[in-house]
C-alpha cells in the first residue's frame, strides 16, 4: 500500500527545493516513516536543523520545526530539549553544517548525552554554495576549493560520534531507502544522544566534478561500499577494504542529560 | 484466477526525471517518457515498492 506522506507534509510545500537525484529527498522520506512508525505526536515532537541543502528538510514536515544558524541545530535543539525534556527532539543537516562550522556543538552534544538523535546528511560537500569542500570530502576529491584534489583526510562521521560519547550510533545511504526508517526510529526510541549518518549523493555539486557520470552512478556506488555489519564479521580485512559499514554500529546504556540535570536542580533546591 | 495488479500513480508535476525509479525497478516496469517517468509494463510489476521508496520526490505511490 502506497505510504501517506502527505500527513507529514505542510501543505503547498512539493514540489521541494532539492536537485533532481539529490538524496535528502529520500532521507527525509524515511524520517516521516520513521516519525509515522512510532506514532509520534506532531505537537510534541521537535524538527531542528542548521543552514544547508540538508538543513531545508524541516521546513517541509508538519511538525515544529526551528530552521536555525549554520552549524547551530545542536544548539538551539539543546535549548529546546532542556525546556520541554519530554519532547521527541531530531536534529538534521548536512556533512558541512554539522562537522565544520558545527562540529564542536556536535561532539559537545555528544558527550553530554542528551536524548536526541541528529540525522547527518553526508553527501561529502557544501552543496548549497556550490560545492566547496567539508571536512567529509574524501582524499583526492575535487571540490571547487581542491580543483587538484583535496589533500586532507575526511572525517568518519560515526567514529566521531562514537568517540566523543553518543550512545547510540548507526550508519545507512539513500540508496538503502528501505533500512533509513528503521534506523531512525531505532534512533529515536534510545535514550540518549543518537546519531545516524546517512551516506547521501550530491550529483550537482559533487557527483559531476567527480567524474560520475549520472545520479545512478552515485546511488550505485553507494550500493556497492556499504557492507552490513553482520556480513562485515566474516569478511577479511581485504575484503572490507574500500567499504563502509552499515547498520547499528554502536549502542550502550549511560546516564542521559537531562535526567541528570534534573536532579541536579531537586539537589540545589535542597540547599541551604 | 487473474492477477490482481497493482496501481502506479506518477504525479508529473512532482517529477524531476531522475531515473532512480527506472534504473532500480527489479523487473523493468517503469521508464522515462521525455523528462518524466511513466509506466510501461505494469504485469511485471511485483509490487516490491523500490521506486516509491528511492523516488526523492515523494511523485510515485504504488498501491497494491
Ligand atoms: C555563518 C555562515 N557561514 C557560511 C554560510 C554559507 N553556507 C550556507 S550552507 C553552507 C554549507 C552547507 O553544506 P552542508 O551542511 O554539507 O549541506 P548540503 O548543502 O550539502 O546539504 C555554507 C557554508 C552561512 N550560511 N552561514
Ligand atoms: S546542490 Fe547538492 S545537496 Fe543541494 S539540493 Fe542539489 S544535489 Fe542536493
Ligand atoms: S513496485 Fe517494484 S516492481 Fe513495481 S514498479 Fe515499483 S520497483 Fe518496479
Ligand atoms: S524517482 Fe521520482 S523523480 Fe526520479 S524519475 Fe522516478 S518518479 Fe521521477
Amino acid at each position: 500500500m502506497a505510504f501517506d506522506y502527505d500527513k507529514y507534509i505542510r501543505p503547498g510545500k512539493l514540489p521541494h527545493i532539492w536537485c533532481p537525484g539529490c538524496g535528502h529527498g529520500i532521507v527525509m522520506k524515511g524520517l516521516i516513516r520513521a516519525i509515522d512508525s512510532l506514532g509520534l505526536d506532531k505537537n510534541n515532537t521537535a524538527i531542528v536543523s542548521g543552514i544547508g541543502c540538508a538543513s531545508r528538510l524541516p521546513g517541509y514536515i508538519d511538525c515544529c520545526t526551528l530552521h536555525t544558524a549554520h552549524g547551530r541545530a545542536a544548539a538551539f535543539a539543546t535549548g529546546v530539549k532542556m525546556a520541554k525534556p519530554e519532547m521527541n527532539v531530531i536534529l538534521c543537516g548536512g556533512d558541512g553544517d554539522g562537522t565544520a562550522i558545527g562540529g564542536n556543538h556536535f561532539i559537545h552534544a555528544c558527550r553530554r548525552n542528551i536524548d536526541m538523535t541528529y540525522i547527518i546528511m553526508n553527501n561529502n560537500i557544501y552543496g548549497m554554495t556550490g560545492g566547496q569542500f567539508s571536512p567529509c570530502t574524501p582524499t583526492g576529491a575535487k571540490a571547487s576549493t581542491t580543483p587538484y584534489g583535496n589533500p586532507d583526510p575526511a572525517f568518519d562521521v560515526a567514529k566521531l560520534a562514537i568517540g566523543a560519547g553518543a550512545t547510540f550510533v548507526a550508519r545507512g545511504t539513500a540508496y538503502h531507502a528501505t533500512q533509513i526508517d528503521k534506523l531512525i526510529a531505532e534512533a529515536i526510541q534510545h535514550k540518549g544522544f543518537s546519531v545516524v549518518e546517512i551516506l547521501d549523493d550530491c550529483p550537482t555539486t559533487y557527483g559531476r566534478r567527480n567524474k560520475f557520470k549520472s545520479v545512478i552512478e552515485m546511488m550505485n556506488r553507494l550500493k556497492d561500499i556499504a557492507v552490513p555489519v553482520k556480513a562485515a564479521e566474516k569478511m577479511t580485512p581485504e575484503q572490507l577494504e574500500g567499504k563502509v559499514l552499515t547498520g547499528v554500529l554502536y549502542k550502550q546504556e549511560k546516564p542521559e542529560y537531562t535526567t541528570e540535570y534534573a536532579k541536579v536542580i531537586e539537589r540545589a533546591k535542597g540547599a541551604k | 484466477m487473474e492477477k490482481k495488479l497493482p496501481t502506479i500513480e506518477i504525479i508529473e508535476k512532482y517529477c524531476k526525471g531522475c531515473h532512480i525509479c527506472v534504473e532500480f525497478c527489479p523487473t523493468k516496469v517503469l521508464e522515462m517518457q521525455g523528462f518524466v517517468a511513466a509506466v510501461k509494463n505494469l504485469e511485471a510489476c511485483i509490487k516490491c515498492m523500490q521506486c516509491e521508496l528511492r523516488c526523492p520526490d515523494f511523485a510515485i505511490k504504488v498501491t497494491a
